[in-house]
């Protein structure tokens, strides 16, 4: 495989792959578990809104959660069965806090409601992007955002290229790799599909050159159409669209601007692969393909009910093979640890996998930064990471706004390359926080100071209206004295003047 | 909850780097050896163990991890370089005073590893200069050109304790560096072509000295490949070095030695590639690392030229370490997505 017309970007690195290790079998099929535990919050934007009660008998494909306004996603019952109960379940989220959940109870009929294939060819936008909005799918590369949204277009901007991210440049994970080697169909058309709603006059598949199979195959479904598969240097993090985007097309999304403003989208292989099978087939997003490996003993990719419990897939895999009993979310890059075993497989569930002490070794001690600057060389986004340590470990938090902390994808690469073992990611995340929350915390006494202005202000203009008032009604009052004393003076006179006419007439 | 990603590493530790910068410095040594004998090796031990007792002592004070701190290698480092920076005749308490003052106000009032405005090594050297002039001006005439018969002892023995020795003897070993014959030797009129025809000048340096370099430059070719340093610092001074010394040189050659002269002699590659290259007090930009790297050659060059002392890599590193902040803020890199 050769590179044409790539743009590398700057740093980055090469970590061990280990994507072998799960990619030897087919992509398995779990059985349907005793339960399915279905988050709420699967995406991102608005909670869905619950659909269904207690003991309510639902359908594989059936909505029970519905999409709450357009940034957001409906959830489907993965299978047939009964609504157990919605409760606060742990989720697999780095907070480890639990959230509202729909556990459901299947009957293993896996009976379908009624499927609905949509004729997209001859429906307009408008439409088919509605129709998506009840398709559940979101961003499965990791983001879960919801797709249709990102299919709506603005008027301004058009969009010139569709980008199909194909790259999965975290080690380990291999979910993409085995969906493009066994479902390259699927993509391809999906990418049709998806460069049709958007009106995209060119679609570019990015792929890292360590993907063969997966390549061939791609180049293999694409043979007829105009879509172009791009190699790409396999270099962590090619994956991020962003940088994508630049190794594919030389373009640099400028700060605080979108891609989309640039005329350029971006989806993950498995998130067209969806729009594909709601489309043409009718299936909602209740599925997906999860990568499970690392120290357990069978690691392999297998197609995984959304809501299944972890420990399901765990046991597929032959169970885990060392003691620890840690399992990590996503890649050794930018994973987390996940709270139990028990927690259910999501839209952002892309890859579980065990560690274990020899896989991913206990940090070494934190020696004092030595300023090599090897993670400078390793950003991929030129920021001085040894600086912005510098600012973030002794509070300079506005210094470190100025070195564009903001600009940190948090890919890891400094960590990485570290001499002296520092968690380089943490004290970044650590500042940005502090830095939202001083901004929140600003904002709200700014707000507080302009209630108070405000008040002083209310006060102080009432107090002079009550004055005005006051010297009103006092001139009011003296007027009316003075009036009176006219008229009593009038009265008077008048009175006298009577009397001297009547003293007058009897004279 | 816990989120430490990245989960994997991979990196030199500290002390792997250190280590390989003094295994870099070996070639040097060796040569050293080879043109003046065993002295240098007495001056590295002396050293070596003065920053560890120091090192301990100063870490036990400040209730640091002792055995960590020694290990990180980077206490070695500045004491080797100190001890090849200065004359291998020196009496032994100097480079023992000297890694003393070096790594105690070089680096621990600063905080330790890491923290240091200065580079140690020079900080000390400087230090010693100003303080001993005289000793410190007193180099060793290489072994091929000793005509008295001097046992290798000798050379452990004017270090250790020079009244066991003949005055001959002293005499007989040392003599002047090329660079500071040249100074003093220009003030009494004489014309470069002259002066060069003296024995210590060898084929591109001084005699000894140029092969010594020539040792440097092998292990800093090595730190290159192994990416312990990267090339904007050696090639940004070297350059400069050459670049004014041929200016100088082409206007009037009788005057002003070659730039090929300026290059190899003194300590312009133990500097390029060891000394100007420590991260710590260094810039960290790539910008930076050639601004600073020029702004040094240029430095060194007017003070081996028109200042006070015939080698000034010593001051100009040292003058540059405190422009190192204002460099690295000045010399930003682009960010992605930033204009």
């Amino acid at each position: 495989m050769q590179f044409k017309n790539i743009f590398k970007f700057n740093g980055g690195v090469h970590p061990n792959e280990n994507k072998s290790l799960s990619t030897n079998l087919p992509i398995g099929r779990l059985p349907i578990p005793k339960k399915l535990v279905l988050p709420l919050r699967q995406h991102v934007g608005r909670v869905a809104k619950l659909k269904v009660k207690p003991g309510d008998q639902v359908l594989k494909g059936q909505i029970i959660a519905e999409a709450d306004g357009n940034i957001s996603a409906s959830i489907h019952a993965p299978t047939s069965g009964k609504i157990l109960k919605i409760s606060e379940e742990i989720l697999p989220h780095p907070s480890g806090l639990p959230d509202f959940c729909i556990t459901i109870e299947p009957d293993f009929k896996d009976t379908w409601v009624e499927k609905k294939p949509i004729s997209w060819k001859k429906l307009d936008r408008t439409k088919l992007i509605e129709a998506l909005s009840q398709s559940g799918i979101v961003g499965l590369g990791g983001a879960v955002f919801p797709t249709h949204m990102k299919l709506k277009i603005n008027q301004s901007q058009p969009i010139n290229t569709l980008v199909i991210n194909a790259a999965e440049c975290e080690p380990f994970i291999t979910c993409d790799d085995m969906l493009m080697r066994e479902r390259a169909d699927e993509i391809i058309q999906g990418a049709l599909i998806a460069q049709t709603i958007l009106d995209a006059k060119e679609c570019v598949v990015g792929i890292e050159n360590n993907k063969i199979e997966a390549y061939e195959a791609l180049k293999k479904a694409a043979q007829k159409t105009t879509i172009e598969i791009k190699v790409v240097p396999t270099v962590y993090p090619s994956g991020d669209a962003k940088r994508l985007i630049y190794l594919l097309m030389g373009i640099e999304v400028p700060k605080e601007k979108r891609s989309v403003d640039l005329g350029i989208q971006v989806f993950n292989v498995a998130t067209v692969a969806a729009i594909y099978r709601y489309l043409e087939l009718g299936e909602p997003s209740i599925s997906r393909v999860v990568t499970i490996t690392g120290a357990v003993k069978a690691p392999q990719n297998y197609e995984v009910l959304f809501g299944t419990p972890l420990s399901e897939l765990i046991a597929a895999a032959g169970g885990s093979s060392n003691k620890t009993k840690k399992f990590i979310m996503g890649g050794p890059m930018m994973g987390f640890d996940l709270p139990s075993i028990h927690v259910p497989v999501t839209k952002a569930m892309n890859c579980v996998i065990e560690s274990s002490p020899e896989l991913f070794p206990a940090p070494k001690p934190v020696m004092p930064c030595i300023r090599c600057a090897r993670c400078a060389d390793a950003c991929p986004v030129n920021l001085q990471p040894q600086e912005l340590y510098w600012f973030s470990k002794s509070s300079q938090l506005e210094k470190a706004r100025d070195y564009n902390l903001f600009d940190c994808i948090e890919c890891g690469c400094c960590t990485y390359v570290c001499p002296s073992n520092i968690p380089l990611v943490q004290f970044y995340r650590y500042a940005k926080s502090e830095i939202i929350a001083q901004d929140k915390s600003k904002e709200a006494a700014n707000t507080a100071r302009e209630r108070n202005d405000f008040r002083l202000a209310r006060i102080e203009r009432e107090k002079k209206e009550r004055a005005e008032r006051n010297a009103q009604k006092a001139l009011g009052a003296n007027e009316k004295q003075a009036d009176d004393e006219k008229k009593s003076t009038i009265a008077a006179a008048m009175e006298r003047v009577k009397q001297t006419q009547q003293e007058n007439i009897k004279n | 909850m816990d989120n430490r990603s990245p989960y994997i590493v991979d990196a030199p530790s500290v002390s792997v780097i250190m280590f390989k910068v003094l295994l870099a410095l070996i070639p040097g040594i060796a040569l050293y050896v080879y043109a003046y004998g065993l002295g240098v090796i007495l001056n590295i031990f002396l050293a070596s163990l003065t920053v560890i007792l120091t090192e301990s002592a100063i870490l036990a004070i400040r209730k640091l991890p002792i055995k960590v701190f020694i290990l990180d290698g980077s206490g070695l480092v500045a004491a080797w370089l100190l001890a090849l920076s200065i004359p291998s005749i020196a009496p032994w308490w100097i480079i023992v005073l000297g890694t003393l003052l070096c790594i105690t106000f070089g680096k621990h009032v600063y905080g330790g590893l890491g923290y240091n405005l200065f580079n140690p090594a020079m900080l000390g050297y400087a230090i010693l200069l100003i303080s001993f002039p005289l000793i410190m001006s007193q180099w060793q005439i290489p072994n091929s050109l000793i005509e008295n018969n001097i046992e290798w002892f000798d050379q452990i023995k004017i270090i250790m304790n020079s009244s066991l020795l003949s005055k001959e003897t002293i005499d007989a070993m040392s003599s002047a560096t090329p660079l500071d014959y040249i100074k003093t030797q220009l003030t009494l009129n004489q014309p470069l072509s002259v002066i060069q025809q003296n024995k210590i000048f060898g084929f591109l340096g001084g005699k000894g000295l140029e092969l010594i370099s020539l040792g440097y430059l092998a292990g800093g070719l090595y730190l290159l490949k192994e990416k312990i340093i990267s090339w904007h610092l050696p090639v940004s001074f070297l350059a400069s070095l050459f670049i004014i010394a041929s200016i100088f040189y082409s206007i009037a050659p009788d005057t002003y030695a070659s730039p090929l002269f300026h290059v190899m002699s003194g300590g312009s590659i133990l500097c390029a590639f060891f000394i100007i290259t420590d991260p710590v007090s260094g810039p960290t930009t790539p910008k930076g690392k050639i601004y600073f790297g020029i702004a040094i050659g240029l430095l060194v060059f007017i003070i081996r030229i028109f200042g006070g002392y015939p080698e000034g890599i010593a001051f100009a590193v040292l003058i540059m370490n405190i422009f190192v902040p204002l460099i690295d803020s000045l010399t930003q890199p682009r960010i992605f997505g930033h204009k």
